[in-house]
């Protein structure tokens, strides 16, 4: 229940900052992406001011030996660089570079009438879906990278 | 450019991603990363649905709890083609669960715990996303 609650509420605090830093609006984004036209920084301020808070915040929190709400701590297990991560991030670049959207702001921007944000969202879950039963080892059988 | 910026706007908003990037670390001890939330809950891997849902029903009324405070958010704009747009999502979709991670796993959760793993994807999707909207707005001119 407890996992529950700070879930959803996480969810909203995450999404209050997407919407707040414009983070929900492709154009934005796009504008970040597109180093050669009117150049627009704002993301690097956004994932600038969200690292100084989440490094200083990590540092305390991982100190704990566990949760409030849960057991342990479940950090990715993979540590190594391969061709995997590079590929994977390789292709969620451009699919980025192409839509101007990445799965946070598109869903946290479900409800603000724009279609591009609803094909974008289905054609998400059908590449998520399409992974995972190809090369991610289908239903119920967890992937190496898991963190379970 | 630098004048340019929404410094309190891009800020704030960022303060408040990393807050709930460890609040989430905290309540839960896990890393709040969409692509992973996300991708869990359309392809179970095990029968924990249910804080998964409700983050991701968290991230949709956010807008709601946004608008109460009379904020105006205007209607996210995107001038790509349907047919771009769709490839686009396929291959977020199709890459996030590869590399596992995306701007808030990797990008905010990863980068802040100096994972060599998260840097090097972060900066791979970067230099992608960079290349390819070059390419789009400038070569192609689409």
């Amino acid at each position: 229940m407890a996992r529950m609650v700070s879930s959803f509420l996480i969810g909203l605090l995450f999404g209050v900052g997407l919407i707040v830093s414009s983070m929900i609006n492709p154009a934005k984004v796009i504008g970040f992406l597109d180093i050669a036209g009117d150049w627009d920084l704002d993301l690097m301020v956004v994932m600038g001011s969200a690292l100084l808070t989440a490094m200083a915040g990590f540092a305390v929190v991982l100190k704990r030996q566990r949760p409030l709400f849960d057991t342990r701590f479940h950090l990715p297990a993979k540590r190594d660089i391969d061709t995997q991560l590079i590929t994977g991030a390789s292709l969620f670049g451009i699919g980025w570079g192409l839509s101007g959207y990445c799965p946070g702001p598109a869903i946290a921007g479900l409800t603000l009438g724009a279609s591009a944000t609803l094909y974008f969202l289905a054609a998400m879950a059908a590449g998520m879906a399409l992974y995972r039963f190809t090369l991610g080892g289908g239903l119920g059988r967890p992937a190496l990278d898991s963190p379970a | 450019m630098l004048e340019q910026i929404s410094w309190t706007t891009a800020g704030l908003g960022g303060l408040l991603i990393g807050l709930a990037a460890i609040a989430m670390m905290l309540a839960n001890g896990r890393i709040a990363g969409i692509s992973g939330i996300a991708g869990a809950l359309i392809v179970p891997r095990d029968a924990d649905w249910m804080w998964r849902l409700a983050f991701v029903l968290g991230l949709v009324a956010s807008p709601y709890l946004v608008r109460l405070t009379g904020f105006e958010i205007a209607t996210p704009a995107n001038d790509h083609s349907v047919p771009v747009i769709l490839l686009g999502g396929l291959l977020v979709g199709f890459g996030t669960q590869m590399g596992g991670g995306c701007t808030s796993g990797h990008g905010v959760c990863g980068m802040s715990r100096f994972s060599t793993r998260s840097i090097t994807a972060t900066l791979t999707f970067m230099a992608t996303g960079f290349i390819t909207v070059f390419i789009l707005h400038h070569v192609i001119g689409g």
